[in-house]
């Protein structure tokens, strides 16, 4: 358990109204907005409770704020439409009322580049502002963007992760956690790994130069204070 | 330096003579080993914030994303100021800073979760309010803020803040309760003076269900935080008089954590119970009415 800091009960600072439904639910996004290179198409699908208050929580403007890159405390949100405009980027959103097994404060989220380019998320917000990412273009994963993130996008071929580990250890990053993901045996693959540092673009342009890796992508980590 | 619960607490203060608002200071520099400029400058800001909060909805008109509050912070303060407040100075305005701070976070204003959204106007109102009313600096109120943070915590840790968990006397609850410690500390009120108090603004409100209508952060909700600053007010004065509560913090802690499990789920923020299933209230509700189409 992570020991409770002063600024985890006054804190964090936000936008209204609600930790779970507007900061948890834009954290989600953020993390999508970074799955391509420049988003230009969103389509989100929501789920139980975000389905049912959306609106009335904002946490539309939300989402679309996230995927624009705004923190949890970024003013911009509640206009998040109108600067979505500007940075030429389309939405929609999608109610689900019939999937009543998943978690209540669900959403799936499918974001386009300009080349047409599409990944997709899913993602819960589990409270206090906080979101866990369950599902990466349909594989199940567990990747929370409380830390710096690199999501390498493998086909499953071996020496892959000795390579991955060989790329970090020479750019002397620490590995905090390191997990392994895959579709099925040989298909495609996702290692995420969490440091604690600061990742430069050099580390993922390295971590491209092998033959199996289709993809590299960074998550910076949200300050939530 | 670290505690978990009330009595380690209490005894640290008791022993090395230091404030609450002193010992959760340097619980964060050194057990969790925070840089204390960072973490007095982080203090600041959050202050700054909610002053900004609980005072922005006198500049501007603000209309909630429910479309169920809006200006409930002005109408209060015009009422004082044409004198014909109820409540004296300090009640009055805490409670209408309180209901302001919802507003603005009703509206995607930026709020500080204190210690959460939905309660997050309470802390602001009664800071605010003694601040105007007795003088405090900036200083001494987010001096004073490391004491309500302390006792948030002594709840999150021992208990639950979330009003899924525990209804609307674990977050409102909470935030009263720590308001209430803060006050007396500003007031020059012993550590255990604190903690009763804190637990006074519990008890106070023990049981108290979490039933936003339409699952919105507005109404009761917002009603609410003028009560839980009001109460917090109750709360130091009862303590400050020398009344001294039945339980130590850590049990009324525990008192409330065993009735919030007992509260059924339909009254813990799930919208399926209380205010938000009464008919005039789902009427004046635009979300309910979608609901109700699906």
């Amino acid at each position: 358990m992570n020991e409770i800091g002063t600024f985890d009960i006054l804190g964090p600072n936000m936008i209204g109204p609600s930790s779970s439904h507007t900061a948890g639910a834009l954290r989600i996004a953020f993390i999508a907005g970074k799955m391509v290179e420049k988003p230009a198409a969103v389509r989100f699908v929501l789920y139980g409770s975000f389905a049912r208050t959306y609106h009335g929580h904002g946490t539309d403007r939300a989402l679309v704020g996230g995927i624009l890159g705004y923190h949890p405390d970024d003013e911009r949100i509640r206009d998040s439409f109108e600067y979505a405009k500007e940075a030429g980027l389309d939405f929609t959103f999608e109610e689900n009322f019939t999937d009543k097994e998943i978690y209540p404060n669900t959403v799936d989220i499918y974001v386009k580049d300009e080349n047409g380019n599409e990944m997709s998320l899913r993602g819960k917000s589990i409270g206090g502002g906080n979101a866990v990412i369950t599902r990466l273009n349909g594989v199940d994963v567990d990747l929370t963007g409380n830390y710096s993130t690199i999501v390498v996008q493998h086909i499953d071929k071996k020496g892959t992760l000795a390579f991955v580990t060989a790329v970090l250890s020479a750019y002397d990053l620490n590995i905090g956690s390191l997990r392994l993901y895959r579709e099925s045996k040989g298909k495609m693959a996702y290692a995420i790994i969490e440091v604690d540092t600061m990742v430069t673009s050099q580390v993922i342009n390295a971590l491209r130069g092998f033959e199996a890796v289709k993809n590299v992508l960074l998550v910076p980590a949200i300050d939530l204070d | 330096m670290n505690f978990t619960n009330g009595a380690e607490l209490l005894e640290y203060c008791e022993k090395e003579n230091k404030k609450i608002s002193e010992a959760m200071f340097e619980r964060e520099t050194t057990f969790l080993e925070q840089d204390p400029e960072k973490t007095k400058a982080k203090m600041k800001k959050a202050w700054s914030i909610m002053q900004a909060s609980a005072k922005k909805p006198l500049k501007e008109n603000i209309v909630s994303m429910g479309g169920m509050i809006g200006g409930e912070s002005r109408k209060l303060h015009t009422l004082r100021e044409n004198k014909k407040n109820l409540c004296g100075d300090v009640v009055s305005k805490a409670i209408a800073y309180a209901v302001g701070v919802l507003e603005v976070n009703a509206s995607m204003g930026l709020i500080v979760a204190a210690p959460t959204a939905g309660s997050s106007g309470v802390i602001p109102g009664v800071c605010c309010s003694l601040q105007e009313n007795y003088g405090f600096t900036d200083e001494e109120i987010c001096q004073a803020l490391f004491n309500a943070a302390a006792v948030g915590y002594l709840i999150t840790r021992n208990a639950t803040t979330a009003g899924a968990e525990g209804g609307c006397q674990a977050e409102v609850g909470a935030a009263s309760a720590m308001a209430a410690s803060a006050a007396v500390e500003l007031f020059g009120g012993t550590p255990a003076q604190c903690l009763d108090a804190a637990s006074f603004a519990i008890v106070n409100i023990l049981g108290l269900v979490c039933d936003p209508i339409g699952g919105l952060v507005e109404n009761p909700c917002q009603n609410r935080n003028a009560m839980g600053a009001s109460n917090a007010l109750i709360s130091a004065e009862l303590s400050m008089a020398g009344i001294k509560s039945i339980t130590p913090i850590d049990e009324t802690i525990g008192v409330m954590y065993a009735v919030g499990r007992s509260i059924p789920s339909e009254l813990r923020e799930t919208s399926m119970g209380g205010m938000a299933v009464a008919k005039s209230a789902c009427e004046a509700c635009a979300a309910c009415e979608k609901q109700t189409q699906k």
